[in-house]
């Protein structure tokens, strides 16, 4: 006889999940486990994210395979018990059967729905299934193994040149081709460089980078261990944001545990390959996601950008030539390195290769994490994958690329999800934040939401963005209060494309894209708003 | 040591690898307003007055910090560039609060000049009126936050001249302040030697002599390149 396939309860961690009471729903599983004396023969797993943050708190059951959404702790006991039927079941007529069982609150989800079906998971491939808390985990999934073969096996230039042939362009929203940025790096003269991986995640809404971080932290620790390699780096800094503890705690276990096993550090693999990782804690700017901010802060100064050139490949972190990727630009670098580059050309689009990894919120029945080929049309996305807006409503917008990105209209959701195509709709790509917003939303009042983030997050080192910023909310709200005349309406206009133009960084370039991009397909809704004009006057007294 | 040849206005200009447009316009007599920018000091490129347009380039690009190159066109004075100037300046008054007639620098004000260079008789946009306050706890000057406009032209020569570093910027955005010390009031900062660069770098009445009353502060900033050059000269000198 066969033993029994193992029982594997996986718990989502993630930050979604735990507000959902996944914590409870984990501790009362493990108390019931181990009052049955079941320890041997069911585990409780802690995994990172599992997909429809919405649906929480998520519970996948292995072998099954099947996910199980709202679960409550009081679910435990019974969930539990189904699965002690079953295996007594089976050991009686050694027939296996489905599990019979479905929360109280909850539902079972069908891994055949769009949202899950869809999917094509590069990044992804290890969230939500290994435990990001164990080293052991993630290396029986291979971790560490790329950067074994890259170090002991190929030579720089032949990474640099995987990665440029892969296509891969930058995840953190600006899409720079990464084979190119890499090779830059790389012929920069000198024997110290730095590799900074930018994890400063602040679009609303955006999620995408602390999910990977979160559920398979290592992921990312290889991908930059393999870049330092291929631009001969020593040193590695992870600037990730201070409001995200739980990937802070996974990445601090994950960095010393990758110490302990001599997969970071000093010659690795017996060779003469260093790479050390130091994180990094922001302390809550935005503007110090803009890379030129990020150096600044890394070495102890105020958050403020800087002109560029110099850019960083030049004059990076102490005025090293410095290397910096977004967080999911790092988790790609495995899996096209184990693939092959063809292998990821072959996904996406001409332009646009490979996945990308959204985080679908707003009105949306199906929110969270999911991750696509990139081409995929924004509706297959919305509508499919994410349901479409609740039931009586219907999708007006889908914003994407955050504070510094737009609205795309619902009569435009057929665009393929591509660098290109995003752009000419007056948004871009961004690094992955989707909202959706259905007919009862304010454009205008999105637009003053957006712009009174830009105003808050200013560092105010130039005028057009620290003083620019303030009077467009003012005018806004002028809009918003049905004060505003057509005077008003073409002043913020105008204003927008000063700022837009006149701003030192990307910040401040970018952030009136939300009012440009709803002026552009919700003009109506401004002129709606302007102050009547007073009826001429006949001249005749009464 | 190599030589560019470039376009400004119209106006052929050679000029030595490295020198920046700004230096390439005064050469050919062309003046492009600036603010933050001071000779002696480091460029930050903050204030966004030297905007000027690059053929072939989408983006403006700040003179004082953007070197010259080989067959560079550069416009300096387009109608859209002048819109922008305009707006800046404007931008700058709204967002402090800038009485001419009872300030120390009335007359002697790069802001007040760079507002008659750019013809703004009004602002388009509504004042503000900020709350801000007076620092007056220093025995010789005084800093006036409501006239500051942020350039940081006294936080990098108390650090790169003088070598105090008394200065710094507090807060962001629209909250930025300059702070000394510790955010310490100006008088207790022990670091301070009292050489008064600082005041006599700043572009308006922000800094200024104790006992200076309205157009009394008659300070030149461009007394500090003099300053630099001797210091670098004598450096140089065995």
């Amino acid at each position: 006889m066969t033993p029994p396939a193992p029982l594997c309860l996986r718990c989502c961690t993630s930050a979604g999940c735990l507000a959902s009471g996944a914590a409870e729903l984990r501790e009362a599983l493990q108390r019931t486990v181990s009052r049955l004396e079941l320890a041997d023969r069911v585990e409780i797993r802690g995994v990172g994210c599992l997909g429809p943050c919405s649906q929480g708190a998520l519970l996948a059951v292995d072998p099954d395979g099947v996910i199980f959404a709202g679960v409550r702790a009081e679910d435990a006991a019974g969930l539990i018990a189904a699965l002690v039927h079953r295996s007594v079941l089976e050991a009686t007529d050694g027939q296996w059967r489905p599990l019979a069982w479905t929360p109280a609150t909850g539902e079972r989800l069908d891994t055949r729905r769009p949202f899950f079906a869809h999917q094509r998971r590069v990044v992804l491939e290890n969230c939500g299934l290994i435990d990001p808390e164990r080293i052991e985990a993630a290396i029986e999934r291979g971790a560490y193994d790329q950067l074994r073969r890259a170090v002991q096996d190929l030579s720089p230039v032949q990474v640099v040149e995987t990665i440029r042939c892969s296509g891969l362009r930058g995840r953190g929203g600006a899409g720079y081709p990464t084979g190119l940025k890499w090779a830059t790096v790389a012929k920069m003269p000198g024997d110290h460089k730095v590799v900074v991986c930018n994890a400063d995640e602040g679009d609303p809404g955006a999620f995408m980078d602390r999910s990977v971080l979160e559920g398979d932290p290592h992921r990312v620790l290889e991908g930059m261990a393999i870049a330092a390699f291929a631009v001969g780096a020593s040193r590695g800094f992870l600037y990730i944001r201070a409001e995200y503890t739980l990937a802070i705690s996974n990445l601090r276990r994950a960095i010393e545990q990758a110490n302990r096993h001599r997969l970071l550090g000093q010659s690795l693999f017996d060779s003469g390959f260093d790479f050390s990782v130091e994180l990094r804690v922001g302390a809550g700017a935005y503007v110090c996601g803009e890379e030129t901010a990020l150096i600044h802060s890394i070495e102890g100064k105020r958050g403020t950008p800087r002109p560029r050139p110099p850019y960083p490949a030049e004059q990076g972190v102490g005025g090293l030539p410095t290397l910096i990727n977004n967080v999911e630009t790092f988790a790609n670098v495995v899996p096209i390195l184990r693939e092959g580059a063809d292998w990821y050309a072959a996904i996406g689009t001409t332009s646009s290769k490979g996945t990308k990894v959204f985080s679908l919120t707003g009105h949306v029945r199906w929110g969270g994490l999911l991750e696509v080929p990139m081409g995929t049309s924004l509706s297959m996305i919305v509508e499919e994958m994410g349901g479409g807006a609740p039931e009586g409503f219907t999708i007006k917008a889908v914003q994407t690329g955050g504070p510094s990105g737009g609205c795309v209209p619902a009569s435009e959701l057929d665009t393929a999800v591509d660098y290109a195509s995003l752009q000419a709709l007056g948004t871009i790509m961004g690094s992955g934040g989707m909202v959706v917003m259905d007919h009862t939303t304010d454009m205008v009042g999105i637009a003053a939401f957006f712009m009174e983030f830009c105003r808050d997050e200013s560092c105010g080192k130039c005028v057009p963005c620290r003083a620019g910023t303030v009077q467009l909310h003012g005018l806004l709200q002028k809009h918003l209060a049905g004060d505003a005349t057509a005077e008003d309406l073409a002043q913020l206009e105008a204003l927008c494309h000063m700022v837009k133009d006149t701003s030192l960084c990307g910040l401040g370039q970018s952030a009136p894209k939300p009012v440009l991009s709803t002026l552009r397909f919700f003009r109506d809704e401004y002129v709606a708003r302007l102050k009547p004009v007073a009826a001429p006057s006949t001249g005749v007294a009464p | 040591m190599s030589v560019s040849t470039l376009m400004i206005d119209g106006h052929e200009v050679a000029m030595a690898a490295g020198a920046t447009l700004l230096a390439a316009a005064r050469e050919v007599g062309i003046t492009i307003p600036t603010l933050c920018h001071l000779e002696g000091l480091s460029p930050v490129a903050a204030c966004r007055l030297c905007l000027v347009e690059i053929e072939g380039s989408g983006k403006l690009e700040p003179a004082c910090i953007t070197p010259v190159l080989e067959g560079m066109v550069v416009r300096t004075d387009t109608s859209r560039l002048q819109d922008y100037r305009r707006t800046v300046i404007e931008l700058l008054f709204t967002e402090g609060n800038h009485v001419c007639a009872v300030c120390v620098a009335n007359g002697h004000c790069e802001l007040q000049d760079r507002a008659v260079d750019v013809g703004m008789d009004h602002s388009r946009l509504p004042y503000r009126y900020p709350d801000r306050p007076v620092d007056l706890s220093h025995h010789l000057f005084g800093l006036d936050h409501n006239r500051c406009i942020l350039c940081t032209r006294c936080v990098r020569v108390c650090d790169e001249v003088e070598g105090a570093h008394v200065w710094d910027v507090g807060w962001r955005g629209e909250h930025c302040r300059i702070i000394s010390g510790l955010n310490q009031p100006w008088g207790e900062v022990d670091s301070c030697t009292n050489c008064g660069k600082c005041v006599q770098v700043c572009p308006t009445g922000a800094l200024f002599h104790k006992g200076d009353t309205a157009e009394e502060k008659h300070d030149d900033s461009s007394q500090l390149v003099a300053l630099v050059r001797a210091r670098q000269a004598r450096q140089v000198a065995p």
